[in-house]
């Protein structure tokens, strides 16, 4: 079926957008609680930054990581230099621009969600002895869960079809950071590739598809639960 | 246990300035919607922050804003019931029950759960999620889950107010059951003057717009028609304990021993002699005679002691103190009568009541609340 380059194609694909919402995950919870429940100035601010790579032509972020993270850019040469991470023309720079332009999508189911938990819960289980962070775990993320889903759902779909970004910052380096997308649209640029980029367009089906049917599967077990 | 509080806060256009003190176990704490008490509560509970002030319970302070202290309050060991059920959705109603255990000092044990779910009644419900509770299952199982994380003090913020009249009519019975089964001390936030006098009828504070403006007995709040908002001129009155001594099913009354007279109320639902019950008898209610008519339907015919007179805050009536049995007890007639009949302090006079003005206001009364 699918040759060996195609195999590591997909399994780079998954490696990639899978690294890019389990990083985004908690920061996106951060984000999404500030958002549901902050009265601070600084929302609106935080919403439209969150926001931006919604609006903002993919290469722009792109290009605006590489002048930031990229080997001399501001952060990313220090990065280099001290911890030596590096994210250009690397496939965490894949992950990171897939993380960044997918973390609009996170946010907002879970901001939603946590924007409809009743603050009564909340009060009545301080009042049970629950200290804050046992609130959180205990009652907070597991009513936000549905929505904690959809993020993921969302993002994890929008990281692994991430292209215009990527392509700027991370480059489209065979074995390193050619995604689905990129390979399909290397494939489609070389004569008598279409078979192998038709091949790997099933396959983007069959994963965001199974990706999108899992997490309705797993919302409905929830809600079945809580209605 | 003990309550002593003393805190101001400003919650917009509203001012809480409230001053309380009491050793009391059952507090009612009553006022008009909007007066302030559902504040009040969540100032205790550490849900609000006042301004300045302290509070203490038991001894303990949980808030001084001279010492900066203010216990979060998931430390203040308080049970709180809100007017609704705030269940956990995600959990079923064992889960819900248990959550208090994890985080109490000393857990309930097994006999003690089953305990709760037996006087709450709610064993069918273990197994149920809280979607599928009508709003008195679910309010009773709010309740349970407080009691099960072993609070050292219960707080009941309008618990019934939420319900129907149905559902209220079938959750009040277990409240009731708290006072009578546990030795928890109780706060008990109300605006309607019959739960009051049902639940906290031995002590009061009242709450009006912000301010705490009467605390002490039940029974004297309720000789204050003027600070019991609308309903005061038909419900002030007196609240007579009373012994149940005989169901007369045939008659469909029952007999209860005020001293050595006799107290006649439509028939009471439990069948037990000998616990004292509360009778709330309206001022209005009672008819004042030199002498007792030979063929009168009215039942209660009571030897009383005119003890004091007062006019009525509106200056249409006289309110007549008397002494039943070494009980008080008020009547209100108009201004006209008490001369014509030559009133005075110290006279003997018949205090008449028609059985079924007392239809609602005979009340069992369950230990302590």
């Amino acid at each position: 079926m699918l040759d060996a380059t195609q195999l590591e194609v997909v399994q780079l694909s998954l490696k990639v957008a899978g690294t890019a919402v389990a990083f985004s995950l908690p920061l996106a919870l951060a984000v999404a609680w500030f958002l549901a429940r902050s009265t601070s100035r600084w929302r609106m601010i935080v919403d439209a930054l969150v926001h931006l790579p919604l609006v903002l032509p993919p290469v722009v972020t792109g290009y605006l990581l590489l002048v930031v993270l990229g080997r001399r850019g501001l952060i990313g040469g220090w990065l280099a230099e001290h911890l030596g991470i590096v994210f250009a023309f690397h496939w965490t720079g894949a992950a990171l621009a897939g993380a960044i332009m997918g973390f609009p999508l996170m946010v907002r189911p879970i901001r939603l969600s946590l924007e409809a938990i009743d603050a009564g819960s909340e009060a009545a289980a301080a009042t049970l002895g629950a200290a804050p962070v046992m609130v959180w775990l205990t009652v907070t993320l597991p009513l936000a869960l549905p929505g904690v889903l959809a993020g993921l759902v969302l993002a994890f779909a929008r990281a692994l079809g991430e292209f215009g970004a990527t392509i700027t910052f991370a480059a489209n380096i065979p074995g390193e950071t050619r995604t689905l997308p990129l390979a399909i649209y290397s494939f489609i640029q070389v004569p008598g590739g279409e078979s192998q980029a038709a091949q790997l367009i099933v396959v983007s089906i069959a994963v965001s598809l199974s990706a999108l049917v899992l997490a309705e599967w797993v919302a409905r077990r929830i809600r079945r639960r809580q209605t | 246990m003990s309550l002593d509080l003393d805190i101001s806060l400003r919650q917009g256009a509203f001012k809480l300035q409230a001053t309380l003190a009491s050793d009391e176990r059952v507090i009612g704490l009553f006022g008009p919607s909007g007066a302030g008490k559902s504040s009040l509560l969540r100032v205790i509970a550490g849900l609000a922050r006042p301004d300045a002030g302290h509070v203490r319970i038991n001894g303990r302070d949980v808030f001084d804003s001279r010492h900066a202290v203010n216990t979060p309050t998931h430390r203040r060991r308080l049970g709180v019931v809100f007017q609704q059920p705030r269940l956990f959705a995600h959990l079923n109603v064992t889960h819900n029950l248990t959550y208090g255990r994890w985080f109490a000092r000393k857990r309930a044990s097994r006999a003690r759960f089953d305990h709760v779910v037996e006087m709450l009644d709610i064993g069918a419900l273990l197994t149920r999620r809280t979607a599928a509770l009508s709003g008195g299952e679910a309010q009773r199982v709010a309740i349970g889950r407080a009691l099960l994380s072993e609070p050292d003090m219960l707080l009941l913020d309008e618990p019934l107010a939420a319900l129907d009249v149905a559902r209220r009519a079938e959750v009040l019975p277990y409240i009731e059951r708290l006072g009578a089964e546990t030795e928890l001390p109780i706060v008990f936030v109300t605006h309607q003057l019959d739960e009051l006098l049902r639940l906290a009828n031995r002590y009061v504070a009242a709450v009006d717009d912000g301010r705490v403006v009467f605390a002490g007995p039940t029974a004297d709040f309720l000789a204050r028609p003027e600070l019991l908002g609308d309903t005061g001129y038909h419900e002030a009155g007196t609240l007579l304990r009373a012994r149940p001594i005989a169901h007369q099913a045939v008659d469909g009354l029952s007999v209860l021993a005020l001293g050595d007279q006799r107290l006649y109320v439509p028939q009471l639902d439990a069948n037990n002699t000998g616990d004292e019950i509360t009778v709330h008898v309206r001022a209005l209610d009672v008819i004042l005679a030199r002498e007792v008519p030979a063929d009168m339907s009215a039942l209660n015919r009571l030897a009383a002691r005119i003890t004091g007179m007062t006019e009525t805050a509106d200056g249409q009536g006289v309110e007549v103190r008397l002494d039943v049995a070494g009980q008080r007890l008020d009547a209100r007639i108009t201004r006209f009568s008490a001369p014509a009949m030559r009133l005075a302090p110290g006279d003997t006079v018949t205090a008449i009541i028609k059985s079924l003005a007392l239809a609602e206001q005979a009340w069992q009364r369950l230990g302590g609340l």
